[in-house]
């Protein structure tokens, strides 16, 4: 089981190239997945990156060969040797096949060894992670803490430097879970639990949102992720304990209702087990634009 | 029990400004064309020459037509998004979120199924028979059929900005969202039918090329001989009857859901929308390369004959084709890496989706290389082919990064994909389609376009496709996804406000299409194409007249080798005289039917009744198309005959034009 600082270690070959090279862009860049705040993310960049590079080496002298073909053998060009009948060459034809195939050889190696290390369901050390059980509804964010028995609503707040273990489901439509900078995304899908480990190692706030589309308020779905030293976290954790009410079977059954911009807020304690239940689909589902309208599909422009 | 199903007043969206007027600006025109054509005394002439005719070169011109038009609905639908988004920073902007999920669903249906399939089975149909040697397809009157029923689609899909709405869940209608608890209204039934019909139309036009290019190709035109444009139509058309069946399946499936309370993708209830998913990609990744495998054929046409040499490396070529072809089934989860499917099916399909990449790369060699020892001419379809080398393989790199499973995790559903896949698809189909168009509109319209402004056209497509899609590439890097309606994040900004800079530009390039079109007509005796071969061309459609009659060959040509036309010139340059003329004999051509425009004229009321729940109109409809199908089979006559006199007359004044023109040549 690697370790995550293993997985910056052993991808990082190309590092000090593609920051030569990314240097002059680095503002433009700041916000970007290129600046990941944790190992995931500089995984996951770092592969892209060396991927890049690797196929630039081929794209650029086939293009460059492109336009000096193109333009040594215009037809108004008489020096060029026109050649009529030249249609086959049999070393030409081995080079084309290798030259493709070779590279495809070497990405493939890439490819099933970062599959393999950074698979999202992989836990990235063996110290006890922070788990946080997610839950996409319409169309907010619902984060449960379940060691701490607290849950936020669009407000994912994680300290720095702890492993987090995402368990993650979906009340309703399919929608995808991704915070840009701390790396790989994952879908919530309804009856379905999907796993996610991240770290982030720098504080900040970053932004969060749903990657899949899932309907009319799916702009509003991005949440603040801050990640704050544990002290902070300690401290946030006992506010949220301490205040707000309890996520029982009630107020549950308020959040699956369609609205949007949410401001975040947070509960004092939850329901034991209320992750799973929404997963096994113990609970109903997301009620939809139906239960707010009588004849919905009559009046079709109507929004929630 | 309600005479009209769902269908109400309040379908029409009378409350809302934008598709209201709209719409109606749009019914005005359609009504003055045809008020227009009616007074101009039209009518018979559109009736017996192209709505009832079953002739491949009249019903390939029409698929044209219908693809053009699409393309402008759906570049209109672009340019509300793109402007959407420029002023959605912080703001609602114009457009409200279930008005903004119409136009980009409708956007991606209609470019994929109702613009660029169109255009890439219009030249099919135009090119191919002419390029076998052969008269015409091998079910004439089901190529009628299958245009028509994709006209029902593309005519359905468009009617929904009027009565009712379209779907608001993207190109592919993902249950649950799909599912009438997330969308109860019409939307996802105007998507579902309309694509079904169109679907059958699809399937039938696989059907009819594959049996064409299989089983009645002219005298000596075997496999290794037919040019490489038949040879990757045959390789789309065979991935038609492969894929299109699952769609139609997944499709019933989850309208078995919405009409009849089935479960196959609900939550709930044992359903499983993760099936869906599988089931629309399997035969969503093979349609890509179904229009992408025909634009390398045609890629493959203008290259050669631009660089007046043979397309090296042809045996390579049709392998690389047919494992694109085989290939292209085996990679389709690559569009949910993120799904969390583990690290060895991840990287099992991550390296299948990139080993694709190997075939594409020896086409782009081949290409190369046959323009290496050429004479190249920049007319506007060889800029078109060389805008495409020098653009597609960078939107093909982008799409091995996303093949990448941890690259996937970071820029799947991002902007990033969003410019990857019009990267590859303006680049390989459009730009493909455009090439297309210039290179055969001669053949078709006996003049060819004019060259200002198809070249202005290249030169401000080409510039606005980078000024657009190269900022959706960075606003990915920046963690943008896709389908925002609106964005409260100040550094994606400026590159939203340059993409839609971008779209102005690629709106000149429209234009000025527009104007080629209009300025090639006025000027069409200028470029009037004597010979009908006005490119020096090295295939068969080269060696009819322009536009070639209803026949095609007034003797099915014999061919020796793999250039068949190019053949035949180089002889009667050296032997000073184009081979003499065989017997003239009466020809037998298929009669035109009005069967494919009736049946299409049911399947509306098919359609429009089932998404709008009129049982008894939908049991007409059937009932009708029925009995026109009845009618057809029970036909008499089923073909007419041109006289060997007509057929002589129009072959000898032919012939003799281009021995002229031949033997005027300076020898090479």
């Amino acid at each position: 089981m690697p370790s995550w600082r293993g997985i910056s270690g052993r991808c990082g070959l190309a590092t000090p190239l593609v920051v030569a090279a990314l240097w002059p862009a680095k503002p433009c860049f700041a916000d970007s997945i290129l600046a990941p705040a944790g190992p995931v993310g500089a995984g996951d960049a770092i592969i892209l990156l060396d991927a890049t590079i690797i196929m630039l080496a081929i794209v650029i002298p086939t293009m460059l060969a492109t336009l000096a073909f193109a333009w040594w053998y215009r037809a108004s060009n008489a020096r060029a040797t026109y050649r009529p009948d030249w249609t086959y060459s049999g070393r030409i034809e081995l080079l084309v096949w290798s030259i493709p195939t070779l590279v495809i050889f070497f990405l493939g190696g890439v490819i099933w060894i970062g599959s393999h290390q950074l698979d999202p369901f992989q836990p990235l050390s063996r110290a006890k992670p922070l788990e946080i059980e997610v839950v996409a509804l319409d169309w907010k964010w619902l984060f449960i803490y379940p060691q701490q028995n607290v849950a936020s609503i669009n407000e994912l707040v994680v300290p720095v430097g702890t492993p987090l273990h995402f368990r993650l489901t979906s009340a309703s439509v399919f929608n995808v879970f991704f915070v840009p900078r701390l790396g790989s995304q994952i879908y919530a899908m309804n009856g379905m639990t999907s796993q996610l480990n991240l770290l982030a190692d720098k504080p900040g706030n970053y932004l969060g949102l749903s990657a899949h589309f899932s309907g009319d308020g799916f702009s509003n779905m991005h949440f603040a992720t801050i990640a704050e030293p544990q002290e902070q976290f300690a401290r946030w954790i006992a506010q949220a304990q301490a205040k707000g009410e309890v996520l029982d079977a009630a107020a549950y059954r308020r959040l699956l209702r369609q609205d949007i911009s949410l401001a975040p807020y947070t509960y004092r304690g939850v329901l034991p087990g209320l992750f799973d239940a929404v997963a096994m689909q113990k609970l109903p589902p997301g009620e939809g634009p139906h239960a707010s309208r009588d004849g919905a599909g009559i009046n079709p422009h109507g929004g929630t | 029990m309600n005479l009209l199903g769902k269908l109400t007043w309040s379908a029409i969206p009378f409350d809302q400004p934008i598709p209201l007027f709209s719409a109606a600006v749009v019914i005005l025109i359609v009504v003055g064309v045809l008020v227009w054509v009616a007074a101009k005394g039209w009518v018979p002439y559109l009736w017996k020459e192209w709505i009832t005719s079953v002739d491949h070169k009249h019903i390939g011109v029409m698929y044209c037509l219908l693809g053009l038009l699409m393309l402008l609905r759906g570049f209109i639908d672009a340019l509300m998004m793109r402007s959407q988004q420029a002023l959605a920073f912080n703001a609602p902007g114009y457009l409200p979120p279930e008005h903004y999920d119409q136009i980009f669903s409708a956007h991606g249906t209609i470019m994929i199924l109702f613009a660029a399939m169109p255009l890439v089975i219009g030249l099919m149909n135009f090119v191919v028979p002419l390029q076998l040697g052969v008269r015409d397809v091998a079910f004439p009157t089901l190529n009628s059929v299958s245009f028509w029923l994709t006209c029902t689609g593309a005519l359905l899909v468009n009617l929904s900005l009027v009565v009712g709405e379209f779907a608001r869940t993207g190109w592919l209608p993902f249950p649950p969202l799909s599912e009438l608890r997330y969308s109860p209204g019409v939307g996802v039934d105007y998507y579902l039918w309309a694509v079904q019909i169109s679907g059958v139309g699809t399937l039938l036009t696989g059907i009819n090329f594959v049996t064409t290019i299989l089983k009645t190709r002219t005298y000596g035109m075997t496999y290794l001989r037919m040019p490489m444009f038949c040879w990757t139509a045959l390789a789309a058309c065979m991935l038609i009857i492969a894929a299109f069946p699952v769609l139609t399946a997944t499709l019933a499936m989850l309208t078995l859901d919405r009409y009849l309370g089935f479960h196959f993708f609900t939550n709930g209830a044992g359903g499983n929308p993760m099936m869906f998913t599988n089931l629309i990609w399997a035969w969503g990744h093979p349609e890509v390369y179904i229009l992408v495998l025909p634009s390398f054929g045609i890629f493959s046409e203008v290259i050669s004959t631009f660089s007046a040499k043979p397309l090296f490396g042809y045996r390579s070529m049709v392998i690389a084709t047919l494992f694109i072809c085989l290939v292209s089934f085996c990679v389709w989860l690559h569009h949910f890496f993120t799904m969390g499917p583990g690290g060895d099916v991840n990287a099992a399909f991550g390296i299948a989706t990139s080993i694709i990449a190997v075939g594409t790369g020896v086409k782009m060699y081949n290409w190369l290389f046959t323009m290496y020892g050429g004479r190249i001419r920049f007319a506007t379809p060889m800029l078109w082919s060389i805008g495409f080398l020098l653009t597609f393989i960078t939107g093909g790199m982008t799409g091995v990064m996303l093949a990448v499973p941890p690259a996937d995790f970071l820029l799947h559903n991002s902007m990033f994909l969003v410019a990857h896949f019009h990267h590859v698809i303006i680049a390989g189909v459009v730009f493909a389609v455009m090439a297309g168009i210039t290179y055969w509109f001669p053949k078709a319209f006996g003049f060819r376009l004019d060259e200002g402004w198809g070249k202005a056209t290249f030169w401000f497509a080409i510039t606005g496709f980078y000024v657009t899609f190269v900022p959706l590439y960075i606003l990915g890097f920046l963690g943008m996804t896709r389908r925002l309606q609106h964005y409260d994040v100040p550094e994606w900004r400026p590159w939203i406000l340059l993409a839609a800079v971008g779209i102005f530009i690629y709106l000149c390039s429209a234009v000025c299409q527009i104007i080629q079109l209009a300025v090639s007509i006025c000027n069409r005796d200028a470029l009037r194409d004597v010979t009908g071969d006005p490119w020096d061309g090295r295939s068969l459609e080269w060696a009819t007249p322009s536009p070639p009659p209803a026949f095609n060959f007034a003797h099915l040509p014999h061919v020796e080798n793999l250039e068949a036309y190019w053949n035949v010139k180089q002889r009667a340059r050296e032997e000073s005289r184009l081979d003499g003329a065989a017997p003239y004999e009466d020809l037998e051509m298929p009669r035109n039917s009005p069967t494919g425009f009736v049946c299409a004229f049911f399947a509306t009321f098919i359609g429009f009744a089932l998404i709008w729940h009129i049982w008894w109109l939908m049991i007409l409809g059937l009932i009708g198309a029925y009995a026109t199908f009845v009618v057809f089979a029970w036909r008499d006559v089923p073909e007419y005959v041109i006289p060997a006199e007509e057929v002589a007359r129009i072959d000898r004044a032919n012939r003799a034009v281009r021995q002229e023109a031949l033997l005027s040549e300076q020898p090479t």
